[in-house]
């Protein structure tokens, strides 16, 4: 495949990924700071993004699984994965973190267990998403080429 | 926001001229920014790391707490800046503001994917430099050179104010080169730095000590030592020179103790402005207070019997009081100002609860007297009930009446603080001023009650010293003149609303501004959190110093007040500035009304609403406040939830202030300037 093909392929998948929300204008704060010095910045913190995630969600899940649930704790798990989410850009995930949160202040529990199920969708979806377009971008930086920067106006 | 060159926002244009001095105006000013971030989330941290060194800073991070403070303390000044997650597993975020602040003296900036406003607050409280909201944009960060900008010209600025003619002379120069904000990026910070080495050197020689100093870490003990001194010397006549010989700390400096003065009082400002944490006491203390609000309300004329009666007041205040000759029964139109200094001796003491947990210790073991004026300001919620439980003298009242009045704390805190040792009088029973004695019991009574507005100044004063008094509780009675100072002292540590605090209390829209600005204000001294610390041992003396900054504030409640009769003449040797004390001889009615307001809001949502009220009724000296207050009078019986207990009291006092008359309609803060606050 040609670069310039594998560019226009890039776009055609990522672009769409903003508008519907999976990501925000922070994720491009992030492909920014990727140089020369860099190239897989956005790899490694994706990467530990998913390391995280995945230990949080885990946490969340045992912990509502407990007999006496420890509000306290899981709003500090939430409030984790939010800040980390919001950090990443990965906007829908953090969107479900908030509403989580105040499911957690009221203490309802089934709320908060259909929260989590949400939550862990959506980082599935944008697990999926992001795996995608970094070994896109790799494809092309492999080929010789350059990530094409995105163009919105958040 | 344009950040890029985050030196745009700020205005003029240093001039690559002052820079000069030898130093080669380099263009990477502030590349090379050493910068410690703290976050416990790997991707935050990972993405912080990297959009600073995108700054060009030097970046250390940390993921834990104890880790990042060994570092620093290892490295003293091995460091500009330190970034740091409120949200910690190992430590509150808050706590190791405060520890920084108290051993090193760094900026510290906050940040958190929290955007609560109470906990912005409390970074502002606790002396955080800046609150950022993640997720943290690199603009953000390139701005944050300016926090470390600002602190340096502070010191110098301190430097110079207790500087010989030579420092004057060079102090221009020292300010233009630390004049970052504007657009000079020239000069490496590290040059002006340098040069405010070499500035501080020549100062050196010319001043006591002969040697460069190096940076004078203030301790816990030499902030204690320091917080005696303002404490012996009265805040309005503290200076750095006096303070030095009182303090006599070899090789300490008098640029050493005129810089921290500065940042005393200016922490003390920012103290007053905790409403928030003063709702928070509130709660608590309204519960257990309510019988005794409604002793309060028949205070009136703050019959010292009155308050021993309901088992208030010590009967060694009491004793001291009458002895003293309050002679409540003149009280009458000092009514109100009981009330009201009762309010003072709780707003300022929430402040301090949020520092203090020391705090609750000392105010445990203090005495019944110090409980009654002392109510720790630093004490926390719990603390602060504590007091109570143990007290439950006026200073009870007096708790309970800040509580509510949280919101009006900041006007109380700043009573108290204002009024130096001595002048325990007019803290708190305003007419009474004079009568030292008397105002003791009063100004619990009262201080809870105004909520800082009247009894800022009086109760304030008395509550602090009982409780953070280094006399010894027993000696309250004869002591309590000092103690009240002390705790006026305290008070001022704990100014609400003294305008420059009250900017950070203002929870309104302009709150991140406030924040910012407040903490720009106070330079983000994150050194007084030592607050804590000292309330232990001293806490009020912090609020000695600052007497003037609080008082400053609390007089712009006051001004309603004109029932309280602060005499001039005490509020002055108190330091207050004298607009200061008009305000407080306004109508209590107006501080209760002031409260009122405050309560309200507080139903709502206490802080934001309490300091709401609060701002305008401080900052604003207009008469805004007074159009809130008094439909909010009107409307007080049931404004509060039950456990205010304010009510009672607010009606009471509102009562006693309609008699009063016409304060109401003078409410202008024009008695408040803030700036009056003696140097």
């Amino acid at each position: 495949m040609e670069v310039d093909q594998m560019q226009r392929q890039y776009l055609d998948y990522t672009k769409p990924l903003f508008l519907e929300g999976f990501l925000d204008g922070q994720f491009l704060q992030l492909q920014q700071l990727q140089d020369e010095n860099n190239p897989d910045f956005v790899a490694e913190v994706v990467s530990l993004f998913f390391e995280d995630s995945e230990r949080l969600l885990n946490d969340l899940t045992f912990s509502l699984e407990q007999k006496s649930i420890d509000f306290k704790k899981i709003d500090a798990h939430v409030h984790q994965l939010k800040g980390s989410s919001s950090s990443i850009g990965a906007q829908r995930v953090k969107n479900c973190c908030i509403a989580f949160r105040n499911f957690c202040e009221e203490q309802n529990i089934d709320a908060c267990l259909s929260c989590l199920q949400q939550v862990k969708q959506e980082y599935c979806h944008v697990k999926n998403k992001l795996e995608t377009l970094i070994r896109l971008e790799q494809q092309i930086v492999a080929a010789g080429g350059s990530i094409p920067t995105m163009e919105f106006s958040f | 926001m344009n950040l890029s060159n985050g030196k745009g926002s700020m205005s003029t244009v240093t001039t690559t001229a002052v820079m000069k001095s030898g130093d080669a105006v380099s263009d990477q000013f502030p590349a090379g920014l050493r910068v410690l971030v703290v976050d416990d989330d790997p991707t935050c941290l990972m993405i912080l790391e990297k959009m600073l060194r995108t700054c060009l800073y030097e970046v250390t991070k940390c993921n834990r707490a104890e880790s990042a403070l060994s570092l620093l303390r290892e490295n003293k000044n091995g460091f500009d800046i330190v970034i740091s997650d409120v949200h910690m597993p190992d430590m509150n975020g808050f706590k190791l503001l405060e520890h920084i602040g108290l051993e090193m003296d760094l900026p510290v900036i906050m940040m958190s994917a929290d955007e609560c406003k109470s906990v912005v607050m409390k970074g502002v409280t606790h002396g955080a430099c800046d609150y950022l909201i993640k997720p943290v944009r690199i603009e953000a960060l390139k701005n944050i050179w300016q926090h470390v900008v600002r602190k340096k010209k502070n010191e110098w600025k301190d430097a110079e104010q207790s500087g010989s003619a030579e420092e004057g002379d060079r102090q221009p120069k020292a300010s233009d080169e630390a004049d970052y904000s504007s657009s000079a990026n020239e000069g490496s910070w590290r040059n002006s730095k340098k040069r405010r080495d070499e500035e501080e050197e020549a100062e050196d020689r010319d001043d006591t000590s002969t040697l460069k100093k190096p940076r004078v870490v203030w301790s816990v003990e030499l902030h204690q030592q320091f917080v005696a001194a303002v404490d012996q010397l009265g805040i309005d006549k503290a200076v750095p020179k006096k303070i030095l010989e009182l303090m006599n700390v070899p090789g300490l400096t008098r640029e050493n103790v005129a810089s921290h003065l500065q940042k005393y009082r200016l922490y003390l400002r920012r103290l007053s402005g905790v409403s928030q944490h003063q709702n928070n006491l509130n709660n608590s203390f309204l519960g257990s207070q309510e019988a005794t609000f409604g002793t309060i309300s028949s205070i009136n004329g703050i019959d010292l019997q009155t308050l021993a009666v309901t088992g208030q007041l010590p009967a060694q205040s009491l004793a001291t009081l009458q002895a003293a000759g309050l002679g409540r029964s003149t009280a009458k139109t000092g009514v109100p100002m009981p009330l009201m200094d009762q309010r003072n001796l709780f707003s300022f003491e929430n402040p301090r609860v949020r520092f203090g947990e020391g705090q609750q210790q000392h105010l445990s073991s203090s005495k019944p007297m110090n409980l009654l004026l002392g109510i720790p300001t630093n004490m926390e919620p719990k603390q602060l009930a504590n007091l109570h439980q143990s007290t439950q003298s006026i200073a009870g009242l007096n708790m309970r009446v800040n509580a509510s009045a949280t919101q009006g704390n900041p006007l109380m805190m700043q009573m108290p603080q204002s009024q130096p040792r001595g002048q325990m009088l007019s803290e708190k029973t305003g007419p009474r001023v004079p009568r030292l004695p008397s105002s003791l019991g009063q100004p619990t009574v009262s201080n809870g009650i105004s909520n800082g507005f009247l009894g800022r100044n009086g109760i304030a004063g008395n509550n602090r010293g009982t409780a953070y008094n280094p006399v010894p509780p027993n000696s309250s009675l004869l002591s309590f003149p000092m103690n009240q100072s002390s705790e006026v002292s305290v008070n001022n540590s704990l100014p609400l609303g003294s305008s420059p605090g009250i900017s950070s209390i203002t929870t309104k829209g302009s709150f991140q501004e406030e924040v910012t600005s407040g903490i720009k204000a106070s330079g983000g001294f994150p050194s007084y959190d030592i607050f804590n610390e000292l309330h232990h041992q001293k806490s009020h003396d912090w609020e000695i110093t600052n007497p003037g900054l609080t008082y400053g504030a609390s007089h712009h409640a006051n001004p309603l007040q004109g029932n309280i009769d602060v005499s001039p003449s005490v509020l002055v040797h108190q330091g207050f500035s004298s607009t200061q004390q008009t305000g407080q001889t306004r109508d209590a009615t107006l501080i209760g009304k002031a409260m009122f307001s405050l309560g309200e809001g507080s139903e709502q949502d206490n802080l934001q609403n309490a300091v709401q009220h609060l701002h305008p009724l401080l900052v604003d000296n207009s008469i805004r406040v007074k159009a809130e207050r008094i439909p909010d009078a009107s409307s007080q019986t049931n404004l509060f939830p039950d456990h205010y207990v304010q009510e009672d009291l607010m009606s009471a006092l509102l009562k006693q202030q309609e008699g009063m008359g016409p304060a109401e309609s003078e409410f202008e803060f024009d008695a408040y300037s803030l700036d009056n606050i003696p140097v």
